[in-house]
């Protein structure tokens, strides 16, 4: 939710209308959960549910186990994957880079929990989702704290297609 | 500086600078969030309000009626079950001409237990004496709360107003929200009739028949009055801030043969349905209903139209597919869907309008495909 939240500020700040929709069902923590966000041009209209994507985001590679995440994803779309290293994915364009290892090697943990929505905030930077700018600010408009920004910078440089 | 927030936020954020002098709320998903950021407002300094922290939404609108009658600027929200607690109440606040701004989170009514979007709650709500506007964007929710405060005080209104935004489609969505600082916009409140302790006066006393029905027809008087003070309001609100409401949105209506009418969200979306089907050579329209009391003037002449409810009433049919059927003496295509949150798209929605069969009833989901 945080991270949908900063990517649709970081889409505002590039001068785009964002909608960030969180999916709500009997959330409980460590259960998989869904987020969408919708970047145009133009005011949005549509509420109802994305179903073809253009890019998904894999912040935790084990959910792939039980759920197919790239269900509906469009013909050549795109996935950024957190993961130490490549992989495929037939049909789409796969960039990864190591959300886990930047946050901890920030220290960005709370509860014994790696931070990764604000380093993912930057590797979709990287991707050319947002600018590195917009990303940054909107990182900032939420958390003082400069690790984040550090951690973005990290996965801004690191992300690999 | 625009931002990105909830409906619920910005809902908050709109009581924030208007600055109520009492709010009385119980929580209840998926409002919760509005009157705990206004508690944390109150807490933190930002909003010089008394906040009374109630045991029941009965005793929220009981709260409010009693500032209201002292003189004070009121709020509440709630959804729901919530709302349907209230519904003594909100009858007494009507009746006794107080106007309480309320912000209602649309969601189904139990059982099943059902968290998400649906108007019925409201609906259920429709011949209490409240103004009733449904908003379909986080902006909308927020611009419309700060003209319901100016609305409802209006001398020639002074009638509670309930601000509807969808559950979880709108309520926890979010999206860009432009704040303004609204000033003299939303003028100190004067009520006529209040309490003053030098001057005793008796509150909610008995009107036997000779007078009662007088009472009714003043609340009627100054609902019909209400049309002209909402147009007022939305037009200065346009001066000042540069963003234009109506009683009702249309989108591609002027030239269309068939026009789509929804409240909420399902309104907004609707939209984009038109938008596909005009490429496809069929010349639709949408019509937003902001407004639902009072209930706006329709122009539908020579169209065909299609309701979609979002609420029922059993035994008769989808209240608003009724209301603009016997208001405007047309038939209709009354489509029911998204009850409890059930997912409706913009496809979905071209597909009512496409296969529309006037006179009929269709339950989306139910009744198999239109």
């Amino acid at each position: 939710m945080t991270a949908a939240r900063l990517l649709a500020m970081a889409a505002l700040h590039d001068g785009n209308y964002a909608t960030a929709c969180p999916f709500y069902g009997a959330e409980r923590r460590g259960a998989p959960v869904v987020s969408y966000v919708r970047i145009d041009s133009h005011p949005i209209r549509i509420y109802s549910q994305i179903r073809n994507p253009d890019l998904i985001v894999v912040l935790d590679q084990s959910v792939m186990q039980s759920v197919d995440v790239l269900h509906g994803l469009k013909t050549g779309g795109k996935i950024l994957i957190n993961s130490t290293h490549k992989k495929d994915f037939f049909g789409y364009v796969t960039s990864y880079v190591d959300l886990t290892g930047i946050a901890l090697r920030e220290n960005l943990v709370v509860a014994g929990n790696p931070i990764l929505n604000t380093p993912v905030i930057g590797a979709l930077a990287g991707t050319g989702i947002v600018s590195a700018d917009s990303a940054k600010s909107a990182i900032r408009s939420m958390f003082s704290d400069e690790r984040n920004i550090r951690a973005a910078e990290a996965a801004y440089h690191e992300v690999r297609v | 500086m625009k931002k990105i927030v909830t409906g619920n936020k910005a809902v908050a954020e709109a009581v924030r600078v208007a600055k109520p002098d009492i709010v009385a709320a119980y929580p209840i998903t998926p409002q919760t969030e509005i009157v705990e950021t206004i508690a944390d407002y109150v807490a933190n300094g930002q909003l010089a309000s008394q906040y009374i922290a109630v045991e029941s939404e009965h005793s929220a609108m009981a709260a409010c009626i009693g500032a209201g009658i002292a003189g004070g600027r009121t709020f509440t929200a709630t959804s729901s079950q919530g709302l349907l607690y209230m519904h003594e109440m909100t009858n007494w606040a009507a009746g006794a001409r107080l106007p309480i701004v309320m912000a209602n989170v649309n969601r189904s009514l139990a059982p099943g237990w059902n968290l998400w979007a649906e108007h019925t709650d409201a609906l259920q709500e429709r011949d209490t004496g409240w103004l009733q506007v449904y908003v379909s964007t986080v902006q909308e929710a927020y611009d419309t709360i700060l003209m319901a405060f100016r609305i409802a005080e209006h001398n020639d209104v002074l009638l509670p107003l309930m601000v509807n935004l969808d559950g979880f489609t709108l309520s926890h969505i979010m999206q860009p929200l432009d704040t303004v600082e609204p000033g003299d916009f939303i003028p100190p409140i004067h009520l006529p009739e209040t309490i003053d302790p030098k001057n005793p006066r008796g509150y909610g006393t008995i009107a036997g028949p000779a007078d009662y029905f007088r009472f009714r027809w003043e609340i009627e008087r100054s609902m019909r009055d209400a049309v002209r003070v909402i147009e007022e309001t939305q037009a200065v609100f346009s001066q000042r801030f540069g963003r234009s409401y109506g009683l009702t949105e249309e989108y591609r209506c002027s030239d269309a043969d068939v026009v789509v009418i929804a409240l909420g969200t399902l309104g907004k979306e609707a939209e984009v349905a038109v938008d596909i089907l005009r490429e496809e050579g069929i010349n639709a329209g949408s019509l937003r209903l902001r407004w639902f009391r009072p209930f706006p003037e329709l122009d539908l002449a020579g169209k065909d139209v299609v309701v979609i409810d979002r609420d029922y009433s059993f035994g008769f049919g989808g209240v608003l597919a009724h209301s603009i059927r016997s208001k405007n003496m047309v038939n209709v295509f009354s489509v029911i869907a998204g009850l409890g949150g059930q997912e409706v798209t913009y496809d979905d929605i071209a597909g009512f309008i496409r296969n529309r069969r006037i006179g009929e009833e269709y339950w989306f989901g139910v009744n198999g495909h239109v």
